[in-house]
C-alpha cells in the first residue's frame, strides 16, 4: 500500500559539495568511540573497565534504570579509555580496534519472528538503541510496544546521502531489516518514506509495510512531519522511528547473526577535494582521520560535522563518527572572514553555495514573528512551544504538541531564524525535562 | 578595510573588561558588529545560519522609510514656501525641508541610542538595534513644528518606560514610536493638533524668511472635517480643493512622514518583499477601515460618516500606521490568525475614534496603541484554539 504526502513548507538548502554515486575503499581507524550522548534517554552504567578485550557486540554499557537497554561495542579490540567529565560524566569509551574485526556469535540465523523474539534479538545485539520513539525523541524503551514504526527512508537535510545508493546491492539486508520491524508492530504498521524517483522502482512490498511517497522540501524527510501527516502521536502513544542506514545494520543482524555496524559514509562539503565527495563504507564510532586526511582544503581553518550541517555534531579534525551518522561534512569554520558592512548584502549573499559556520549576528530576544512557520510544516506552533519550553510550563508545553516533535525539526527554524536562537537545544531541554517529570 | 579591521583588532583591548575605556564596551561591539560581520562561529545547534539577522532587518524598515522622509523634507519646504506665497524652487524647498527635520532627527536617535547604549552597557549586553526604526519613526510621525526638548523628553519617556523596563526590544508591548507620540499628544496637546502645528511658517536656519499670506490656513484635511459642519470639503493650505490624487501624492500638511501615499507604498512593497511586515496584518487595517467606513456611510449622520472609504484610507496617517506601525512584529500578535483579527479591528478602531470623536479626529495612534494591549489576548484565544483542535483530533484518531 502506498500513501503520499506532499509538503509544502520548507526550503532546501543548496549548498557546493554533494557526494557522488561512488564508492571508495572502506575506512579503518586504528581507534573507535562509543558516546553515551548519542542515546538520549539513556542513563549509562559502563559495563567495562580500561584494557578489556571486546568483540564486536559486546555490551561496553547498559542503562542503569533498564539493563535490556545495551550499548555495544562496533568493532572488537581493547578498552583504552574511560572518558569522563565534570561530576564523572560518562563522556566517551574508546576502543583500540584488533587487525581483524571478530564477532560476537548471536546464534545461528534468527528464524522465529514474534513480537517478543525480534525485540529481545535487537536488545541483545544493542541495535533497539539505534531506533527512538517519540514522544521525548529517546532511544526506544523495551517496555513500550509501539503503535507503528516510521522508517525515515531517505533525509532531505542539506548533502544527505542518496537513499537509493545506500539500499543498492544491500536490498536483502533491507528487506531482513523491515520484515524484522513489521514483527515487532503486529497491529500496527510500518511507515517506509521514500521519494517519489526513488519508490517508482517498486521495491520492497511487505506485508504491513506501508510505503509513504513524500514530496517536497527539507524537512519533508524528518520523521515528526510525516507521523504528523500520516496519525499524529497524540499523548499515552508511543510511535518508533528509524533511520535507512539502521534498518541495513538490523536486517543484517537477522540475515547473518553479525553485530556488523558497518554503514556507508558519505563524505561531503565545500572543502572536500572534488574527486573524494563519495560513499566510503566505515563503522560507527571510526576516527575520522583517515577520512579526511589529504581530502580536504588546506591553509583555511575548516570544521568538521558528524552528519549534515543542521543536525550534525561539530567534531575535531582527529574526532570520531558519530553512532547514527552516515554523513561527514567539512565547511569553512569563517573565524577568519571579516565581511565589511556584511549584514547589508543578505540578499546578494543569500544565494551563496558555499557558507561557513559563522552565526552572521547577535542572539536577541523573538523579534520577527512568522519565520518559523514558513519552514515548519507541522500543525504546531512553535514559537509558543518554544515559549512554553523557555518558561518551562509542562502543560503548556504538552498542549501545544511537543510530544511530537523532535529537535531537528527545529533546525531549519534555527537556521532562518533572525534573533539566532538555539531553538534544537531548547526543544531537547524541553523534551528532557518533561521526561524527567514523567517517568522519574 | 584591511586597515579598519587592523585598526578595530589593534584598539579592542582597550575595550574589553579591565581595559582602559571597558566602560564603552557595548558601544565598541556595537560599533564593530555594525562595521563587520562578527566572526563568531557557531558552537552548538546548527552548523550554518541565514545571513539575515536582526540588524538587517531593522535595515530594511529604516530604508523602506526613506521615501517617505525624504518627501517629507520636502513637503515641508513645499508648504512653508506655499504658505508665505513664493516659489524658490524644488531644490530650495528641500533643502528648507531638510534643515527642518533633521534636528528632529538627531534629537530623536541621540536621545534614544543614548539611553539604549547606557542600558546596555549597564546590563552588559549587547547593543540592540530596535531603537534603529523607533528613532527614525519618532520624526516622522509629529507635526513639524514640535519643539525639539519635546522630542526628547518623549523619545526618553517612550524608551525607558515602554521598552526597556519591560526588558528591552522584543519585549515591549507598545509600539515604541507611538509611545512618544502619544506622551506628547497627552502631555501638549495644543502642539500636537490644530491649525498651528503641521506647517512650519518660520525660517530654519535663515532660509525661507517671509510672511505668511492672508488666505492661509494650516489646518491639516482630516482637520477640516473634524470641523466640517455640513459635507467635508478638503482644502490646501491656501484653500484650494483637494482631490484624490493629491492625497495620494501628499502634497498637503500633515505630520512629517505621513502625507505621501505613494512614498508609504514603496516602503511597503519592500517591507512585504523582504517579509519583514507581515502582509496579513498591512491588509486586515485597509480592510478593516474601509468596511467600518462604508458602515458609516450607510449611517450617514455628521458630516465626517460621509467619507467615502478611499479618502478615509488616504488620510491621515492611516496608511503610514497601517504598513509601518500595526505591522510592528513586537508589539502585534504572532500568530498568523490573530494578525487579521488584530489589523482588522485596528482600522475599525482608527475610523471608529476619526468619525465618532468629536475632539480629535485622528484615531490611528490610539487604535494601534490599544490594541497593542489587546495583541496577546487575541493570541491566546489562537493558541487555545490550536490546542482545542488538538485534542479533537486526537478523539477523531482514536475513532478510526
Amino acid at each position: 500500500m502506498t500513501q503520499v504526502i506532499k509538503i509544502t513548507k520548507g526550503m532546501n538548502i543548496d549548498l557546493v559539495g554533494r557526494p557522488r554515486a561512488v564508492t571508495k575503499p572502506a575506512i579503518s581507524s586504528p581507534f573507535y568511540t562509543v558516546f553515551p550522548e548519542d542515546f538520549p534517554g539513556l542513563t549509562p552504567k559502563v559495563a567495562v573497565k580500561e584494557g578489556d578485550m571486546v568483540l564486536s557486540g559486546t555490551p561496553v554499557m547498559y542503562d542503569k534504570n533498564r539493563p535490556e537497554i545495551k550499548i555495544v561495542a562496533p568493532v572488537s579490540g581493547r578498552i583504552t579509555a574511560i572518558r569522563r567529565g565534570e561530576k564523572r560524566r560518562l563522556l566517551s569509551i574508546v576502543i583500540e580496534a584488533e587487525r581483524r574485526n571478530r564477532y560476537v556469535d548471536m546464534g545461528p540465523k534468527v528464524r522465529s519472528l514474534t513480537p517478543e523474539d525480534v525485540r529481545q534479538t535487537l536488545a541483545e545485539a544493542g541495535l533497539l538503541a539505534l531506533i527512538r520513539q517519540r514522544p521525548y525523541d529517546v532511544i526506544a524503551d523495551p517496555g513500550t510496544w509501539p503503535r507503528d514504526i516510521f522508517v525515515q527512508g531517505f533525509s532531505s537535510a542539506p548533502l544527505a546521502p542518496d537513499a537509493e545508493y545506500l539500499i543498492r546491492g544491500r536490498e536483502e539486508d533491507m528487506q531482513a531489516g523491515l520484515t524484522a520491524l513489521a514483527a515487532l508492530v503486529p497491529s500496527g504498521y510500518v511507515y517506509l518514506a521514500l521519494r517519489p524517483e526513488h519508490a517508482a522502482k517498486g521495491l520492497y512490498y511487505i506485508r504491513r509495510v506501508h510505503a509513504l511517497i513524500v514530496e517536497g522540501p527539507h524537512p519533508a524527510g524528518n520523521a515528526s512531519v510525516q507521523i504528523s501527516q500520516v496519525h499524529p502521536v497524540s499523548k499515552g502513544e508511543t510511535v518508533w522511528t528509524i533511520a535507512l542506514s539502521d534498518v541495513l545494520i538490523i536486517g543484517r543482524l537477522f540475515n547473518t547473526g553479525l553485530v556488523d555496524m558497518t554503514r556507508l559514509v558519505a563524505l561531503t562539503g565545500s572543502e572536500v577535494n572534488e574527486e573524494d565527495r563519495a560513499y566510503y563504507p566505515m563503522i560507527a564510532g571510526a576516527g575520522i582521520a583517515p577520512l579526511v586526511r589529504s581530502r580536504v582544503s588546506e591553509g583555511i581553518p575548516l570544521r568538521y560535522i558528524s552528519g549534515n550541517v543542521l543536525t550534525g555534531t561539530q567534531i575535531a579534525s582527529d574526532g570520531a563518527l558519530h553512532a547514527r551518522d552516515n554523513q561527514v561534512t567539512v565547511i569553512p569554520e569563517g573565524s577568519e572572514t571579516h565581511d565589511f558592512l556584511g549584514w547589508i548584502k543578505p540578499l546578494l549573499t543569500q544565494r551563496n553555495r558555499i557558507v561557513d559556520a559563522r552565526v552572521k549576528g547577535g542572539q536577541r530576544a523573538m523579534i520577527l514573528s512568522n519565520e518559523w512557520d514558513k519552514v515548519f510544516p507541522m500543525d504546531i506552533l512553535p514559537e509558543f512551544l518554544i515559549r512554553a519550553i523557555l518558561a518551562g510550563d509542562y502543560d503548556k508545553m504538552e498542549r501545544l504538541g511537543i510530544y511530537e516533535v523532535a529537535p531537528e525539526d527545529f533546525a531549519l527554524c534555527e537556521y532562518v531564524d533572525a534573533s539566532k536562537m538555539e531553538l534544537q537545544q531548547l526543544v531537547r531541554r524541553g523534551l528532557d525535562l518533561l521526561y524527567k517529570e514523567m517517568n522519574g | 578595510m584591511k586597515l579598519l579591521r587592523n585598526y578595530l583588532d589593534q584598539i579592542k583591548p582597550h575595550f574589553e573588561p579591565g581595559g582602559r575605556y571597558h566602560a564603552f564596551q557595548s558601544v565598541f561591539g556595537g560599533l564593530e558588529s555594525f562595521l563587520f560581520v562578527p566572526n563568531t562561529t557557531s558552537k552548538s545547534g546548527t552548523h550554518i545560519h541565514s545571513p539575515f539577522d536582526t540588524k538587517w532587518s531593522m535595515s530594511v524598515v529604516v530604508i523602506a522609510l526613506i521615501p517617505c522622509l525624504l518627501f517629507g523634507m520636502f513637503n515641508t519646504g513645499y508648504q512653508h514656501y506655499l504658505s508665505i506665497g513664493e516659489n524658490p524652487g524644488g531644490w530650495l524647498m528641500f533643502l528648507y525641508g531638510f534643515l527642518s527635520v533633521l534636528p528632529l532627527i538627531v534629537v530623536s536617535y541621540a536621545v534614544g541610542l543614548g539611553i539604549e547604549f547606557t542600558v546596555a552597557q549597564w546590563k552588559g549586553q549587547e547593543i540592540q538595534e530596535g531603537f534603529l526604526v523607533s528613532g527614525m519613526l519618532i520624526p516622522l510621525i509629529v507635526p513639524i513644528d514640535t519643539p525639539l526638548w519635546m522630542i526628547a523628553l518623549a523619545t526618553a519617556f517612550a524608551v525607558i518606560f515602554a521598552k526597556e523596563v519591560f526588558g528591552g526590544t522584543g519585549y515591549n508591548i507598545w509600539n515604541v514610536a507611538l509611545i512618544a507620540r502619544a506622551f506628547l499628544f497627552f502631555a501638549y496637546p495644543s502642539r500636537m493638533s490644530g491649525e498651528q502645528v503641521f506647517v512650519r511658517t518660520g525660517s530654519t536656519f535663515g532660509i525661507g524668511k517671509g510672511q505668511v499670506i492672508d488666505a492661509f490656513s494650516g489646518a491639516t484635511p482630516l482637520g477640516q472635517i473634524g470641523s466640517a459642519e455640513v459635507s467635508p470639503r478638503m482644502t490646501d493650505v491656501l484653500g484650494m480643493p483637494l482631490d484624490y490624487w493629491d492625497l495620494f501624492l501628499g502634497l498637503i500638511p500633515g505630520s512629517v512622514g505621513e502625507t505621501s501615499k505613494l512614498c508609504i507604498g514603496i516602503g511597503a512593497v519592500l517591507l512585504l518583499v523582504t517579509g519583514i511586515a507581515n502582509w496579513r496584518t498591512m491588509i486586515s487595517v485597509f480592510v478593516g477601515g474601509m468596511v467600518t467606513t462604508l458602515f458609516l456611510n450607510v449611517i450617514d449622520l455628521t458630516p465626517a460618516m460621509r467619507i467615502d472609504p478611499l479618502e478615509q484610507i488616504l488620510l491621515g496617517g492611516f496608511a503610514f500606521g497601517a504598513v509601518f506601525m500595526a505591522t510592528d512584529p513586537v508589539t502585534s500578535p504572532r500568530t498568523q490568525a490573530g494578525k487579521y483579527i488584530f489589523g482588522g479591528l485596528v482600522g475599525m478602531f482608527a475610523v471608529l475614534i476619526r468619525v465618532l470623536n468629536p475632539g480629535y479626529p485622528e484615531g490611528m495612534m490610539l487604535a494601534i496603541l490599544f490594541m497593542n494591549s489587546f495583541a496577546p489576548l487575541i493570541d491566546h484565544y489562537v493558541v487555545e484554539a490550536s490546542i482545542e483542535s488538538r485534542i479533537k483530533r486526537k478523539e477523531i484518531y482514536s475513532k478510526l
